[in-house]
């Protein structure tokens, strides 16, 4: 992505109208392949500022580089033609069939009919719609379907920048959800670039590349998703993220050597049956990891074996148990929590990068994660909650 | 009733077709001077709301007042009431050219912009189909109007239906009288539903069932 050629860039750009600055000081690129939300609420500019890309707006200072060009070298219609344009109600022309509203940018430009009839047909099957609908209306579509449509008419013309003003604002919820995934899909599969605006937060997060957050017509925040819940650069940004988000996203990139509890109980190959049982009554534990010297990890064995196995020569190397999952330090919990919790392990060793044991994830470390984020850490961190499980509490103080 | 046909019938004939003549004229005058003004005014609001007052200025002349100030321009005839009557019908075109036009959803404007349409492809595609259904019924109450009125322009002595009526006045024979209306009236009639079939045809379809 890094390397990616840059398609549109905003230099210093303003409008202002009425003497009144819409945006101003507007600093974007945009490469090629990106998916960037432009978000913001009402009146922030957004629109505005995607508006200038296709030159339906021309900005009042600053220049908009396209594809190493400025803007205003261009003959707006032609470059319109070049950039695919989907607005929230659809926009589709309700006295042409679905089939020519698809080919309405193709038929502009003059391809003959055999080529466009192959592309509606080609479009339809990306909207994933049946192909019997290029007769239809409009009207006669829901506004899902209707929608689709509109989302694959802007790929017509192999356009491969779309600007999509809140294409979805007017849907409702499960329909959304689905044109999302039809979205992200295409974008990602057909490699086009993709500006996008909307207000809602969960829209931007679920398919953004690259974040742009405007208020009053200046640009807050400039990043990708993930910093900007790691970093949310001010209130404004956090106020718009909102509490919960900001929350979870710290759980999904906590690592598990944030959570782990050190020093496990564990014992060496070397030990005798016997010292293993008196090891587990200490730490009160039922299982225990083995480790050789080093303390690398080797396994483990559990009192149930002992039990089967008991004999007063063997040692812990005879019996243990090497069949076993285990995580590096670094890796993202949201990965190993799922497994501890589906899968039913009651524990998982956490090793560093040459294997040695440095420390475990138990199902209670796990549980602070939860009650972290169901009650907010500084609640547990209040020396008040006394009656609360010790190691609860220590173990959110590790977090 | 037969013997007025017996009496009148050739001459029933040709009044009728005068009447179709002048009226028919004036509307052709109208549709094609108004219908293009309309569509140009939507790009010049400021200017359309005076184009307006004016036309609705001229609506208030009283019709017979209107024929008569056409003779010392262009003398007695058919053309000055041809003239008069364009102008009346006007209005009721004008107007709905221009409403129609506005309030074609700005969304598909801004569609048909965005995706590369030039202005006039966007005027001639998409905002004059979609204004289709309120010009017609300009067009339609323009008609009517124009139609029942021409009996008047027989008082300039263009002819027509409005002969038979006139002169039913004069000799007091009321069925000279209703001889003149009832064709005018049926004449009106065909007019409107003739218009409103070529409405259905020229409006674009937004379902299949009616493509």
């Amino acid at each position: 992505m890094a390397t990616a050629k840059e398609i549109v860039s905003f230099k210093d750009v303003a409008k202002i109208y009425r003497g009144r600055a819409a945006v101003s000081d507007v600093n974007i690129t945009i490469k090629e392949g990106e998916f960037v939300c432009f978000i913001g609420t009402s009146g922030s500019g957004k629109t505005t500022t995607m508006r200038m890309i296709n030159r339906m707006l021309e900005p009042t200072k600053g220049t908009i580089i396209f594809k190493g060009k400025n803007i205003k070298k261009y003959d707006p219609v032609k470059l319109r033609r070049t950039i695919g344009y989907v607005i929230q109600n659809n926009g589709l022309m309700p006295h042409m069939t679905i089939k020519d509203n698809i080919t309405l940018v193709p038929k502009l430009l003059k391809w003959s009919q055999e080529k466009m009839d192959q592309k509606a047909r080609e479009l339809i099957k990306l909207a994933e719609l049946p192909e019997s609908y290029l007769d239809m209306f409009p009207a006669e579509l829901s506004g899902g379907q209707q929608q689709r449509i509109g989302v694959v008419r802007a790929l017509a013309a192999d356009q491969d920048i779309i600007l999509m003003d809140e294409p979805f604002g007017a849907l409702d919820p499960i329909t959304r959800d689905n044109l999302q995934d039809l979205v992200k899909h295409l974008q990602e599969t057909l490699g086009k670039t993709i500006v996008f605006v909307t207000h809602d937060m969960d829209e931007a997060l679920k398919l953004a590349t690259h974040i742009v957050i405007l208020d009053s017509g200046k640009i807050i925040q400039d990043d990708t998703p993930d910093n900007i819940l790691q970093h949310p650069g001010n209130n404004f940004v956090k106020n718009l993220l909102g509490e919960e988000r900001l929350l979870q996203a710290q759980q999904d990139t906590l690592s598990v050597g944030d959570i782990m509890s050190k020093n496990p109980a564990h014992i060496t190959l070397g030990k005798s049956l016997s010292e293993a049982i008196w090891e587990m009554s200490r730490h009160h534990v039922d299982s225990l990891l083995v480790t050789d010297d080093s303390k690398k990890l080797k396994g483990y064995i559990d009192l149930e074996t002992i039990n089967d196995h008991y004999a007063k020569d063997l040692s812990v190397s005879d019996i243990y148990a090497n069949n076993m999952i285990k995580v590096k330090a670094d890796s993202y919990l949201r990965d190993t929590s799922e497994r501890i919790l589906k899968q039913g392990y009651k524990y998982v060793p956490v090793i560093d990068s040459d294997n040695t044991l440095i420390g475990i994830v138990t199902r209670a470390s796990l549980v602070n994660v939860v009650f972290d984020a169901i009650w907010g850490k500084d609640e547990l961190e209040n020396p008040e909650d006394a009656n609360l499980p010790a190691s609860i509490t220590e173990g959110s103080e590790k977090s | 009733m037969i013997d007025f046909l017996n009496q009148h019938g050739s001459e029933l004939i040709i009044k009728t077709w005068e009447q179709i003549y002048i009226a028919g004229f004036a509307i052709l005058l109208g549709v094609i001077v108004a219908i293009p003004l309309g569509v140009l005014l939507t790009c010049f609001p400021k200017t359309a709301k005076y184009v307006m007052s004016i036309t609705s200025m001229l609506q208030t002349i009283p019709s017979l007042a209107l024929l008569a100030l056409m003779i010392p321009i262009f003398g007695i005839g058919k053309l000055p009431s041809i003239v008069a009557l364009f102008i009346y019908s006007l209005l009721p075109i004008l107007r709905n050219t221009y409403i129609g036009m506005a309030k074609v959803n700005r969304n598909l404007v801004d569609a048909a912009k965005g995706m590369g349409m030039t202005t006039m492809q966007s005027i001639l595609k998409v905002e004059i189909p979609m204004a289709m259904p309120i010009i017609m019924s300009g067009v339609r109450l323009s008609t009517i109007y124009v139609i029942s009125w021409s009996t008047l322009a027989s008082y300039i002595g263009a002819g027509g239906l409005g002969d038979f009526i006139f002169n039913g006045l004069n000799l007091y024979n009321p069925s000279l009288i209703i001889g003149g209306t009832i064709p005018v009236t049926i004449l009106a009639i065909l007019a409107d539903y003739l218009l409103g079939k070529l409405e259905k045809r020229i409006t674009p379809a937004t379902k299949r069932s009616e493509a």
